[in-house]
């Protein structure tokens, strides 16, 4: 199978797992002979990829607009996103050499924190993605269209009316995971936009795929669980620390400081088990919206002795981090997968999860807790730097557990979900659901009869 | 002639309730009565209650043809005389038909023989007398917790005076000799010869046929019928030969819900079996006393009846259970010195092996058995609760000790 698959971020430039998955899917999928074609919006890295090949839409925008290529196709977007007034400018303006205000990487943080005012640049972007999508799938063959999150809505959606392929849209994370009640409308809109149109949905999880059929009203046979995996290091590579005895223990929460990580719980617990084991460190690695508000109230509880806010952190230092951990806790509100739990299990750090997360349907050598449950998350903090045992058992049979999440698996799913798209079916997700309310302004009589080569 | 030996094991435990790190140093009662309760309530009903009632009228029909052995263990007679009287008195009621014997175990069905041999001997003596006291009997078999042998066990046993003991009837211990015919424990290296005490195996195939597999749709005898079954039975037909039928008594009601048909087998085994007229039930007080054993059985590591390993594994197979274990019966000296009996019962209660049990990290990999009974979310939450329990009651000893 070839597959065009359009993603957001990819290694090094990654601040989330999005890019962490796209990598570990394409490398296992290329692996056992599916070339990728992989999309971004622009690409720089500092290293190459062999065997894998990248593209980079705005290198393709540029070059069609030098080439002054037909006008483009504007963007399949959902009709309610006609707001000339807010989205119009910005569709207008073309990159000409200089770049206009987006910033030149596009983290992860900068989409998943709605309220950061990042809100219109990207959309924008999101929407030339889209434009870019068409004219990829006209220069290139493949068999499927496999995008990921959201943002990549628009491109796969005019590939597939390029080519006919089937789209089938990856999950990796939802609006309402990200900002809980307060989302941003558009985004949702876009995201509910491209669940309808998609021909399947692969969810990270049975969490997600629950909340896809719950919040977006998807029908559940549209979408398949495909769990995430973790990417084997070489042996010799981990960073180890030497603890010696009677060094404070280590609690350690890495991740973005923002409502879906519950770093407030995180706190709360912390504050219960230093009433009963005083001489314990918490670590909070990361950055985010939430931050101030944390180091605040660690301060009103009074612990800020035994709390550190190291701020983001990147390579070395996350596996420094890790590996002087005696315990990682991941307490998230809402979280589709949960990377990171798999990443601590590897440096022999015991974990405790939230049951709100898609990683949990996987692990079974980790301690659960409900996000909610402080009381419960501080019960289950100090038993594990109490209780040696528990640690030590925690810790051996992740071990063998992590020997069983392989992308390879994740990516042997895929190709059955890419194998079991049948024409028929490539027919109906092409035809009606989606395409109604189109706001695609150069439909006309030509492009049905091209659509109806293109299926024989 | 061949003897049917039917023996039920009836066992509760006192399940603890969820103890968290703020109850250590507050919270002094471990259990969760309400919890112990509605479950001795629903077995009550779906087990205890119609099979014995069962059992009852088996005995009467038959006349004293069939008989049966039935082994309850202290704290459950502790929880049915709280709760469940009626129940208690059914169990009673079976005991004067004179055709069940009672056999003895640890009154806590624990696994103390394996840690502290003076409390393994107070629990034993414990437990014979509580049967002599609502059966009237005096204990003649005996059987250690979840069928747990070896070679010391049995001369223990039979200093205790014992005259028959149960095992299980593993490749380890009997090669490739039957589990149908009785045998004698081993003696020890030291040269005392093999001893007097008797050994009864068990059919694990025979007996798991019934217990685990009855409803079984998957399995390639499913339905079991009682004329197969009993067909199977008579097939093992010789001199001096005995099939050891020991089972859980949830079997009837519980694991085997009523809906299977696991009573109506029940009900028309016995007049199948008796078909053949070489065929009689006995307990195992009665085969020891009427049937000479073959050969010797060497046991020098311990065995049990527990999965497919029948070894420790289930109980201290993983460094916590071990750890657990350990710091329970790493208490005993304290205790006894307190001298105080709450803290001792609350020990001893601590030391049922269901505790150790649910700790088991096997099941994560084999699935279904271990997790049925488990009433927590998972092996490490076990393990957690119980340490928190250890914790506050080595602190009351602590406490109690120094005034």
């Amino acid at each position: 199978m070839r597959v065009l698959m359009f993603g957001w971020e990819f290694p090094p430039v990654v601040s989330g797992g999005l890019g962490t998955a796209c990598y570990g899917i394409t490398k296992a999928l290329t692996g056992l002979g599916n070339p990728v074609l992989f999309v971004m919006p622009r690409i720089e890295l500092s290293r190459p990829f062999p065997l894998l090949t990248l593209i980079s839409a705005s290198d393709i925008l540029e070059a069609a607009s030098e080439r002054k290529e037909a006008s483009f196709q504007d963007p399949l977007l959902p009709s309610s996103f006609d707001h000339p007034l807010i989205l119009r400018p910005y569709l207008k303006a073309r990159p000409s050499g200089g770049e206009h205000q987006e910033p030149r990487d596009w983290p992860v943080e900068s989409y998943l924190a709605a309220g950061e005012g990042y809100g219109v640049d990207l959309l924008a972007e999101v929407c030339r993605y889209g434009e870019a999508g068409g004219l990829i799938a006209a220069r290139e063959n493949f068999d499927v269209i496999h995008g990921h999150d959201w943002m990549t809505v628009p491109a796969c959606l005019a590939a597939r009316q390029e080519s006919g392929k089937p789209f089938i849209l990856h999950i990796h994370s939802l609006e309402y995971d990200r900002s809980g009640e307060e989302i941003n409308e558009r985004i949702y809109e876009l995201e509910r936009f491209g669940l309808e149109a998609a021909d399947k949905i692969i969810a990270v999880s049975h969490y997600t795929k629950t909340m896809i059929v719950g919040r977006y009203g998807i029908a559940p046979e549209k979408i398949f669980v495909v769990y995430n995996a973790l990417s084997h290091r070489e042996a010799g590579e981990t960073y180890r620390t030497r603890k010696r005895d009677g060094d404070d223990k280590v609690v350690l929460f890495m991740g973005r400081i923002t409502f879906q990580k519950g770093p407030d719980y995180f706190i709360a617990a912390a504050a219960r088990v230093l009433k009963e084991m005083p001489e314990v460190t918490f670590i909070m690695a990361g950055s985010g919206d939430m931050m101030p508000r944390m180091v605040e109230r660690v301060a009103e509880l009074k612990i800020g002795k035994r709390f550190r806010f190291t701020g983001f952190l990147q390579g070395r230092q996350v596996e420094e981090a890790f590996a002087g951990a005696d315990l990682y806790v991941m307490p998230s509100v809402s979280e589709p997968f949960g990377l990171a739990p798999l990443e601590a299990m590897m440096y022999d750090v015991p974990v405790i999860i939230s049951r709100q997360s898609g990683v949990s349907e996987v692990l079974k050598h980790a301690l659960k807790v409900d996000f909610w449950d402080v009381d419960e998350l501080a019960n289950k903090m100090i038993a594990v730097l109490k209780y040696p045992p528990l640690a030590g058992e925690l810790v051996e049979g992740a071990r063998e557990e992590l020997k069983n999440l392989r992308w390879e698996k994740a990516a042997l799913n895929i190709l059955k979900l890419y194998n079991s798209d049948s024409k028929s079916e490539m027919i109906s997700g092409r035809r009606g659901r989606g395409d109604a309310g189109v706001l695609s302004i150069r439909r006309g009589a030509d492009d049905e009869a091209n659509e109806d080569s293109a299926l024989i | 002639m061949t003897a049917i030996c039917l023996y039920f094991q009836v066992h509760q435990p006192w399940r603890l309730k969820r103890y968290t790190a703020f109850d250590i140093g507050r919270d002094h009662g471990y259990e969760d009565r309400e919890e112990n309760r509605r479950l001795l309530e629903k077995i009550a009903e779906r087990c205890y209650l119609p099979a014995n009632a069962l059992l009852t009228s088996l005995i009467r029909k038959y006349e004293g043809r069939f008989r049966v052995a039935l082994s309850i263990s202290g704290v459950l007679l502790d929880q049915l005389t709280m709760y469940r009287p009626d129940v208690l008195e059914s169990f009673q009621g079976l005991a004067e038909t004179g055709c069940v014997e009672f056999l003895n175990e640890t009154y806590y069905h624990s696994l103390s023989f394996l840690f502290c041999i003076d409390e393994f001997r107070a629990q034993v003596s414990r437990h014979r007398r509580k049967i002599k006291e609502l059966f009237g009997q005096d204990g003649k078999t005996f059987r250690f917790t979840e069928l747990i042998y070896n070679n010391d066990l049995a001369r223990e046993a039979e200093n205790l005076g014992y005259e028959v003991i149960l095992a299980e009837g593993a490749e380890t211990l009997l090669g490739d000799r039957s589990p149908n015919r009785v045998y004698r424990a081993s003696g020890n290296e030291g040269g005392n010869g093999d001893g007097r005490i008797k050994l009864l195996m068990r059919n694990y195939r025979l007996s798991d046929d019934v217990s685990f597999r009855f409803s079984n749709q998957d399995w390639q005898e499913y339905p079991l019928t009682v004329g197969k079954y009993a067909h199977w039975i008579h097939s093992e037909n010789g001199a001096g030969t005995v099939i050891n039928l020991f089972m859980d008594y949830e079997t009837f009601g519980e694991h085997q819900w009523a809906e299977t048909g696991i009573f109506p087998f029940l009900e028309k085994l016995p007049g199948e079996i008796l078909k053949h007229r070489d065929f009689v039930f006995a307990t195992p007080a009665e085969i020891a006393g009427t049937v000479e054993p073959v050969d010797s059985i060497d046991a020098p590591e311990l065995s049990s009846w527990a999965d497919t390993e029948r070894d420790l594994t289930a109980w201290l197979g993983n460094a916590m259970q071990q750890d657990a274990a350990g710091t329970i019966y790493g208490l005993e000296a304290d205790v006894k010195a307190c001298k105080n009996d709450d803290l001792l019962d609350s020990w001893r209660k601590l030391q049922t092996s269901d505790h150790f049990y649910y700790m088991c990290t096997k099941w994560f990999a084999d699935g279904d058995v271990h997790k049925y009974f488990n009433p927590y979310p998972s092996p490490y939450d076990a393990y957690i609760n119980y340490m928190n329990i250890l914790d506050d009651l080595s602190r009351q000893v602590k406490k109690e000790k120094r005034s």
